[in-house]
């Protein structure tokens, strides 16, 4: 989904620009409460895995691929403010493989780390707050959060083209097309997203920042006892 | 399994996966690059203003061989985003105890 320069006018890439550098200020802010001496370097590897999954396009028919964008995976192992910088910074190593405009940074930013991880973190917590925070819900929960969060950048990257596209076309047929192909890579994204978080869960569940809650309701009843 | 072992494994799943896994990708267009062309707005498309970059389109420019170039490219940009990110998350860390518990 990296889009390249060209695309979009300067009112839309500025403007995307803007939205974008005001997130990552947040996040800059929001993330130094998700990191710590250990999880730090957790999340340096997280993106650097992020930018290798993102150079396996798989083939998802009718001669066309997709790859991972990683919002949700990331948000769910490290936090999502964290998550967002992941992708930022993938998306900034990126330009010097000549891959997502240099102008478009802002655009790729706003679709691929703020509404993937928007969309893809704000499903996994909604379905981790109805059921219970296990590993199998965690794993389930990042599917869909990951799955749900490609189409939903498809719609926002419509949205974009609607303000400020180049391309003067009917809007009906190009939402069509980005959501239809992108429900399908949606498909894929969870997967990697799903075999990712729970393989992790497994191994070191410690680690990962979706499954902190998993053991709160019997820590939260020690310190009751001791009257504070 | 310790933590250092851990970060070892990750990290070297990524270098696996950019290095040797990455030269078995479709070639494909993504979903994006193939509804442009579909619709017709991939000539709005602008040549990279880094097409010339040592590193253009996952390669490594001198390298002859496809696997070798792309998996070279691949494995030195996980080393760099791990070099910008490792290092980004390093200086916003809070020092001391790890954050586990809040």
């Amino acid at each position: 989904m990296h889009v390249p320069d060209g695309f979009f006018d300067a009112p839309v890439s500025v403007g995307a620009g803007v939205v974008a550098a005001a997130g990552l200020g947040l996040c800059l802010r929001g993330a130094r409460r998700e990191l710590d001496d250990r999880t730090a370097p957790l999340a340096g590897l997280v993106a650097a895995f992020v930018f290798a999954a993102q150079m396996i396009n798989f083939p998802i028919g009718a001669g066309t691929s997709g790859h991972l964008m990683g919002g949700a995976l990331a948000a769910v192992l490290v936090g999502p403010y964290t998550g967002v910088l992941c992708i930022a910074v993938v998306l900034l190593v990126q330009i010097l493989f000549a891959d997502g405009g240099i102008t478009a940074y802002g655009i790729n930013v706003t679709l691929m780390a703020l509404v993937g991880v928007l969309v893809g973190y704000g499903v996994f917590r909604l379905v981790t707050a109805v059921l219970p925070t296990r590993r199998s819900t965690v794993t389930a929960a990042s599917f869909l959060g990951a799955a749900l969060s490609v189409p939903a950048s498809a719609l926002v990257f419509v949205g974009l083209f609607a303000i400020g596209g180049t391309t003067d076309l009917s809007l009906g047929a190009v939402a069509a097309a980005m959501v239809g192909v992108h429900l399908l890579i949606g498909l894929g994204e969870g997967l990697i997203t799903a075999v990712t978080v729970g393989g992790v869960a497994a191994v070191r569940p410690d680690l990962v920042y979706g499954l902190r809650d998993a053991g709160r309701p019997l820590e939260i009843r020690k310190p009751q006892t001791t009257g504070a | 399994m310790s933590t250092k072992r851990f970060f070892a494994v990750f990290l070297l799943v990524a270098v696996v996966v950019a290095g040797l896994l990455s030269f078995y990708a479709s070639s494909h267009p993504d979903g994006l690059t193939k509804v442009a062309e579909d619709k017709g707005f991939i000539s709005q498309e602008k040549e990279h203003t880094l097409k010339d970059s040592p590193l253009s389109d996952y390669g490594v420019r001198g390298v002859g061989d496809e696997r070798l170039s792309g998996g070279l490219a691949g494995v030195i940009g996980v080393g760099l985003t791990l070099a910008v990110g490792g290092g980004l998350f390093w200086v916003l860390r809070r020092r001391g105890a790890p954050a586990g518990r809040r």
